[in-house]
């Protein structure tokens, strides 16, 4: 526990905090810019991007070795995997453009094909001379374990350009992601900020290679986006608390992984953020399971509520067992089932809303307004004073339960 | 064509190419009904199966495996659902949440357990081990007759052809129920066919088929063969009676091909090593799609897609 609140403040040494430094940037850039692929409803492109970086890794060891340079390095590695990354890209729009076939297809089939390619490249290095320590496997699951300083460098500096770059272009791409034809109209060239969108979630892709290898950075384009949206309606916002979910989830789960042995960066980073988002699921204020549920009990109480006292005005005995707990609960009712005076009295106002009711839908046959009758709104929320004095008028004097005396 | 190709070559292309008629079979549906990346989630969540049932059995061995396997698809189907459900989450994202956090819990299991020291690691979980199931005692062509040399041939073999059988058999048996299901689920409905049942059905058999193809193939492989040889043959005709023979074509072309290119093509080169055969399928599957997509008499879409292409 100790050492997992030093890694958390920094203190577990050098490199652990420049990866959760690293960490935080790249899931806060994953997380945003992947907000925009899942209001596009492109979120499994990120998942052919990721695969469409393999081959690329691959190809560059073969070219760097035979260019007689080391095939470890990273940029160009990097360099080498945004290439095909690249390609992959172009090609799902390219199939999706000029065939029948559909995107889930076309992101499939790259996906699939791409990795391919890539482990054949892989079989290939491993049979080279300089090929058998290559630990290009590292990038399939990510590695922290042997993270160079150079390594952390380039995931802190290209982080902070990738959210700078989605900082810039966040009014465009909201547009877009949105309503793309509304924004064709305003004057955006769609296509070109769709492929710079894209361009984008592939740079974050590349530079979170070597944290949480090509399979899991799928997830920390995905689960922040739909993470977020359980807490707002309004799409800055959702950049944004993406942005959180994911820097908050790359950031503690680079320091539990620094201080628990065995416990590889990135599947806890991702298992971080499915906490985040299996909290967000249960317990998000308008669009959770929890509060979808309170509602659902509240709505129920109110029409039962509803019902009993209607009951209790023309007489009718109740037999449904929780309207009588209810009505019990509330004092409306004793024990045995007599109503009290409270009861007496809410009774009449529910059953004298009632008959307002059935004059208004008399005299209005406006549905904006009339439709509104669902047995539970009262009419003073719908009609003003005047108008409810006129249907007043019509239905006579207020009167006790009972019927008029 | 002698004695070594028998030992070394057949069993290898035979169950590749049953594993890739078993996935394509149900790939035309998933297709069809743009849930072609269920297989990319199925195949993902095949790792943490195998490591749960490991972590329970204790022992390495096919069977509890394959269970464990399907169990975990049969799992991340219920959880995607419930995900999409609950969250009112669109499926392409629901499906992402489900099967990276499946597939980090999976990679996080095997760490933690220190099943290193077994056979049971995440490169032979993706990338398959074709090469390596050859048919040790075979001696030529005759020994397709002999009992003694056939008893030995890879357990595998006989693993991917009772499911390629089953789902073959299952296509036929729900034929004109799936033909309705997947163009018209409303009118399905109305037939009193009970469409949605028949959706998870396709989605178990899709499951069955990874998991066996996954045991010879490796799991990511799998979706290639789900996806690429419906495509193709999706662009070579209307008719879905076609496009299954089609794609049943592709796939064993894809599998022949792509295990001769990954086995003599190297030497070929003049090198010295064969190259995966799991990825070769892959790619030459992804060859075949692509040239359908340049030259398949069906490729483009009719109507309203034609003016989009158009721009």
């Amino acid at each position: 526990m100790n050492s997992f609140f030093s890694a958390l403040l920094l203190q577990a040494g050098y490199n652990a905090a420049l990866v959760a430094i690293g960490a935080a940037l790249l899931g806060f850039a994953a997380g945003a810019s992947g907000t925009f692929l899942f209001l596009r409803k492109r979120a499994l492109v990120s998942d052919a991007v990721a695969h469409a970086t393999l081959p690329g890794v691959g190809l560059a060891f073969i070219l760097m070795v035979a260019l007689g340079g080391d095939g470890r390095n990273l940029v160009g590695l990097l360099i080498g995997s945004a290439i095909t990354a690249w390609l992959g890209l172009l090609l799902i729009e390219w199939m999706t453009r000029r065939t029948r076939l559909a995107e889930d297809a076309a992101i499939g089939a790259v996906l699939g094909v791409f990795f391919g390619l890539g482990i054949v490249l892989l079989t290939v290095i491993q049979t080279m001379s300089s090929g058998r320590q290559a630990g290009l496997e590292s990038f399939l699951l990510g590695s922290t374990a042997g993270m160079l300083f150079q390594d952390a460098l380039v995931i802190a500096v290209g982080g902070t350009l990738a959210v700078l770059s989605t900082w810039l272009l966040r009014r465009p791409m909201t547009l877009v992601a949105f309503d793309a034809d509304y924004a064709a109209a305003m004057g955006y060239n769609v296509r070109r900020i769709d492929l710079l969108m894209m361009g984008l979630v592939m740079a974050v892709t590349v530079i979170g290679l070597k944290l949480v290898g090509l399979i899991l950075i799928v997830a920390m384009l995905i689960i922040p986006p739909v993470t977020a949206r359980f807490w707002t309606e309004r799409s800055h916002k959702v950049v944004w608390i993406a942005g959180a979910v994911g820097a908050v989830s790359g950031y503690v789960g680079a320091a539990i992984s620094a201080s628990v042995p065995a416990a590889p960066t990135g599947p806890i980073i991702v298992l971080m953020t499915a906490a985040l988002f299996a909290l967000s699921l249960l317990f998000a204020p308008v669009r959770g399971v929890a509060a979808a549920i309170l509602r659902h009990r509240s709505f129920q109480r109110r029409v039962h509520m509803r019902q009993g006292l209607l009951a209790l005005s023309r007489q009718e005995p109740i037999r449904e067992p929780y309207t009588l707990r209810l009505l019990t609960r509330e004092g409306l009712i004793r024990p045995d089932g007599v109503p009290t005076d409270t009861g007496r009295a809410q009774a009449a106002k529910v059953s004298r809303d009632e008959r307002r009711w059935d004059i208004a839908r008399q005299v209005h046959q406006d549905a904006g307004l009339t439709g509104r009758y669902d047995g539970l709104t009262p009419i003073e929320e719908v009609f003003t004073p005047d108008e409810i004095d006129e249907f007043d008028r019509r239905i006579g004097k207020p009167f006790a339960v009972g019927g008029p005396a | 064509m002698g004695a070594e190709f028998v030992q070394f070559s057949l069993t290898p292309i035979l169950i590749g190419s049953l594993a890739a008629i078993a996935c394509a079979l149900p790939g035309n549906f998933l297709i069809l009904r743009r849930q072609a990346l269920i297989g990319d989630a199925i195949s993902h969540v095949v790792l943490p199966g195998i490591v749960v049932a490991f972590l329970i059995t204790g022992i390495v061995s096919a069977i509890p495996m394959l269970i464990g396997a399907a169990g975990a698809a049969i799992v991340s189907v219920i959880l995607i659902e419930a995900v999409k459900r609950l969250g009112r989450i669109e499926p392409g994202a629901a499906m992402g949440v489900v099967f990276t956090t499946l597939f980090a819990g999976g990679v996080l299991l095997l760490e933690q357990s220190d099943t290193s020291s077994v056979h049971l690691d995440v490169e032979h979980a993706l990338m398959g081990n074709l090469e390596s199931l050859i048919w040790f005692r075979a001696e030529g062509w005759h020994s397709l007759l002999d009992p003694a040399a056939l008893a030995t041939l890879p357990p595998e073999l006989g693993r991917i052809a009772i499911a390629c059988a089953l789902v073959a058999l299952l296509t036929m048996v729900f034929w004109r129920w799936l033909k309705i299901a997947t163009f018209d689920e409303g009118f399905a409905q109305a037939l009193g066919i009970p469409a949605t049942a028949l959706g998870f059905g396709l989605v178990i058999t899709a499951a069955i088929a990874a998991v066996a193809a996954f045991d010879a193939v490796g799991s990511i492989i799998v979706i290639a063969m789900f996806i690429c040889p419906p495509a193709a043959a999706r662009l070579m005709t209307n008719r879905l009676e076609t496009q299954i023979w089609w794609s049943i074509a592709f796939a064993i072309l894809s599998a022949v091909l792509g295990y001769v290119f990954a086995g003599y093509g190297p030497l070929w080169f003049g090198a010295q090593n064969a190259v995966s055969a799991a990825g070769m399928i892959a790619a030459v599957s992804g060859v075949i799609l692509g040239l359908a997509c340049l030259y398949g008499p069906h490729r483009s879409r009719i109507g309203v897609g034609r003016e989009d292409a158009a721009v």
